[in-house]
């Protein structure tokens, strides 16, 4: 359904540990949300991102559910405590069942 | 002034529409907020939204929320076709219980955020947005 789903992530290179960042993560689909008809009065069925989480070394950062309301191209931001060096995996969860993922390195000195 | 049977029937139902439409909107939202606080009654204070006073596109407009303490915290717009915009559930791991995104509007309405706190309190909080072009398509 949705083509060309990029998704973008911004973490810091590094960090003191426990130092508290700031994750900005960006991706780009039409979150189609079920409400606007096509040119022909059909409406058109709803495909968005309904599930987004972010994971550092196995362990919940957030997890965010995502409703129709959200804009086209999900901008998302958060906080994130790095207790050491590791790997932060974000992933977005389609209504179409596809699954978009992907994954920071991040070194704490 | 005096008003013939017709307008007087016209008037009658149009005052009807105009206190009934409210309120199917206001069902729609208690609801969703019922449906996330379990029936709690949530207070004022401890939680923080921010968003524009004036979105001149209701198609992103930006958010955020902030409630130190909280272990979920939703977002709700009153007279959006359907209430519920996202709720963010903090994980061990949360730098700051403090989340931003882009929403969508339908039109001037407010804005609520319902944190759930760690105590299994429920604060919340709202604004007003007024928006120029609604951003639900048509």
């Amino acid at each position: 359904m949705a083509d060309n789903v990029t998704p973008r992530v911004r973490v810091p290179r590094d960090a003191a540990a426990g130092d508290t960042i700031t994750i900005k993560t960006l991706i780009s689909h039409p979150m189609e949300s079920g409400q606007r008809k096509d040119s022909d009065g059909n409406t058109i069925p709803q495909s968005i991102i309904n599930r987004f989480t972010c994971e550092f070394n196995g362990e919940s950062v957030v997890e965010m559910i995502l409703e129709p309301a959200i804009s086209t191209n999900p901008f998302i931001e958060f906080q994130a405590t790095v207790p050491e060096s590791g790997t932060f995996a974000f992933t977005w969860y389609d209504d179409d069942g596809s699954i978009y993922e992907e994954s920071k390195d991040i070194a704490v000195s | 002034m005096s008003f013939s049977r017709r307008e007087t029937i016209l008037m009658a139902l149009g005052a009807a529409a105009a206190t009934t439409l409210p309120m199917q909107a206001r069902a729609a939202i208690e609801d969703a907020i019922a449906a996330f606080t379990d029936g709690a009654e949530p207070t004022e204070g401890g939680i923080t939204l921010t968003a524009p006073e004036i979105a001149e596109n209701g198609n992103t407009v930006p958010i955020e929320v902030s409630a130190p303490g909280a272990a979920a915290i939703t977002i709700l717009a009153a007279d959006n076709p359907t209430p519920d915009v996202a709720t963010f559930n903090f994980g061990p791991l949360a730098g700051a219980q403090a989340a931003s995104t882009r929403m969508r509007l339908a039109g001037t309405q407010d804005v609520i955020a319902i944190a759930r706190m760690n105590d299994g309190s429920f604060v919340q909080a709202s604004q007003e947005v007024k928006v120029t072009i609604g951003g639900c398509g048509g």
